[in-house]
């Protein structure tokens, strides 16, 4: 942006049409006033599209979701879209950002109790967005020890920040073996990359 | 494994869909219905029931009774509230509203991605080929219109099979009374603009000759997608007798309760279903 607005300013100071400056003049030399006025008027909407967009995405407007969603490293991944963050015999678990992108706007979260038991590859709660109730599968098997209820306040963390604030529950694994199940994170870009071509 | 049925116009077999026409069931029992079928049948359905009895508001799964219902005149007149197992808002529904449900496994439609966009956007076609010759029909956020005026409400529910229900009430036509039982929600699609129900409103029977116009119409836009199987409610209805479904009528204690405590805004937790 900086680039364009100095390259823009250039473009005023040696234009003496526009600011009266007597500088010097390339554009005079080989390029008519209307191509110089096309080109500027390029900039500008390029600028202006450049500016829309990031507008867009940092007010989550966009209607499409985005080509490349985030991809921890650190994590296991689950094909209905639910990440698992292993510490010791522990886990927490939520959805992760292709999911939250596709989604839309959370706008409620429905959790379990703590204590009980969840199973992998069954669902154990929902997140409401736009009119749609979407399950959220666990990819471990154990028992819930705590559920993030600043959900119940603040539901658009799970969009926000789907691999921090926006996580769901904490699990006390049964079964460790069954992370060998789960997709590393190359493993899941590929898989969400495939779904998309679907 | 649903079934494969007829050859559409591309050759490839259109999968089976189970249809089930009904007419003034109860929503209560229709809704439990739809939340079986997505939970324990394997196969695709539509569900159409003609008018509902007696008149019932409905609320979407996270609905607040307090935000969205005038309270009184629903406890002084005994309306009954429903809190059904999909997303979305309140309506309240009568002889006068016609329901039309989805059930679908995602491979069903090829090419489709199970969220909610990409489904209510494959409804709108859907729908478009009944109604654009009625009316300006459109797809507007996540209601059915005619020009700017709403006719139809929608609300999913998607598993991770993935499976999914696409519910629609369609305003055949409403009696203006009821609107009072609803408070205007906070959360309105923009198009709304603060209009009034009656003034957001319209009512499909000043845009089509007959219901049954309506609903043949959608019997025959689904065939070209699927080889569509009427089926009797009893066979539907024969499905695990044991799944406890989500979907409740609001008890007077319940109503009572959330009255007395002004709705905290808890969590709403759930048992792990296996």
């Amino acid at each position: 942006k900086k680039s364009e607005r100095t390259e823009a300013t250039t473009k005023r100071r040696t234009n003496p049409g526009v600011t009266g400056d007597k500088g010097a003049a390339p554009s005079k030399s080989n390029l008519s006033a209307a191509a110089v006025s096309r080109i500027m008027a390029m900039a500008a909407a390029s600028s202006r599209l450049l500016w829309a967009s990031r507008a867009a995405s940092y007010l989550r407007i966009s209607t499409f979701p985005r080509a490349f969603s985030t991809v921890p490293k650190d994590l296991k991944y689950a094909d209905s879209h639910e990440w698992v963050k292993v510490d010791g015999d522990s886990a927490t678990v939520g959805i992760t950002d292709h999911a939250q992108d596709h989604l839309g706007d959370v706008v409620y979260v429905e959790l379990p109790e703590v204590g009980i038991s969840v199973s992998q590859g069954n669902h154990f709660g929902a997140v409401e967005s736009v009119k749609a109730t979407s399950d959220i599968n666990s990819p471990v098997s154990g028992e819930v020890i705590e559920v993030n209820d600043k959900l119940s306040e603040e539901p658009g963390l799970v969009n926000a920040s789907p691999y921090e604030k926006g996580w769901i529950i904490k699990v006390k694994l049964s079964n460790s073996g069954e992370l060998n199940s789960l997709m590393d994170d190359e493993k899941y870009a590929t898989f969400c990359e495939e779904e998309g071509k679907h | 494994m649903a079934a494969s049925g007829l050859a559409g116009a591309s050759g490839a077999a259109r999968p089976l869909m189970r249809l089930v026409t009904m007419s003034g069931v109860p929503i209560l029992r229709q809704l439990q219905l739809e939340e079986r079928l997505l939970r324990r049948s394997a196969d695709n359905w539509c569900l159409i029931n003609d008018g509902t009895a007696p008149p019932t508001i409905v609320m979407g799964t996270s609905g607040r009774v307090l935000e969205l219902v005038e309270i009184q005149p629903v406890l002084r007149d005994r309306v009954p509230i429903v809190r059904r197992f999909s997303g979305g808002g309140t309506v309240i529904v009568d002889q006068g509203t016609v329901f039309v449900t989805f059930i679908c496994n995602n491979s069903a439609v090829p090419g489709l991605q199970p969220y909610p966009r990409d489904i209510m956007s494959w409804s709108g076609q859907l729908y478009g080929k009944v109604f654009d010759r009625f009316g300006e029909f459109h797809l507007r956020e996540n209601d059915y219109a005619f020009s700017h005026r709403k006719f139809a409400g929608n609300a999913q529910s998607i598993t991770k099979k993935p499976r999914w229900v696409h519910h629609t009430s369609f305003l055949w036509d409403y009696d203006v009374k009821n609107m009072d039982y609803l408070k205007i929600p906070k959360r309105a699609p923009e198009y709304r603009r603060s209009r009034n129900h009656t003034d957001f409103l319209c009512c499909m029977k000043e845009f089509m000759p007959s219901r049954s116009v309506f609903t043949d119409g959608v019997i025959t836009a689904l065939g070209d997608h699927f080889s569509v199987e009427p089926t009797d409610l009893e066979t539907a209805l024969s499905n695990d007798e044991e799944f406890v479904p989500t979907t409740k009528l609001l008890s007077q204690q319940d109503l009572e309760e959330i009255v007395s405590s002004k709705e905290s805004p808890s969590v709403q937790k759930v048992e792990a279903v296996p």
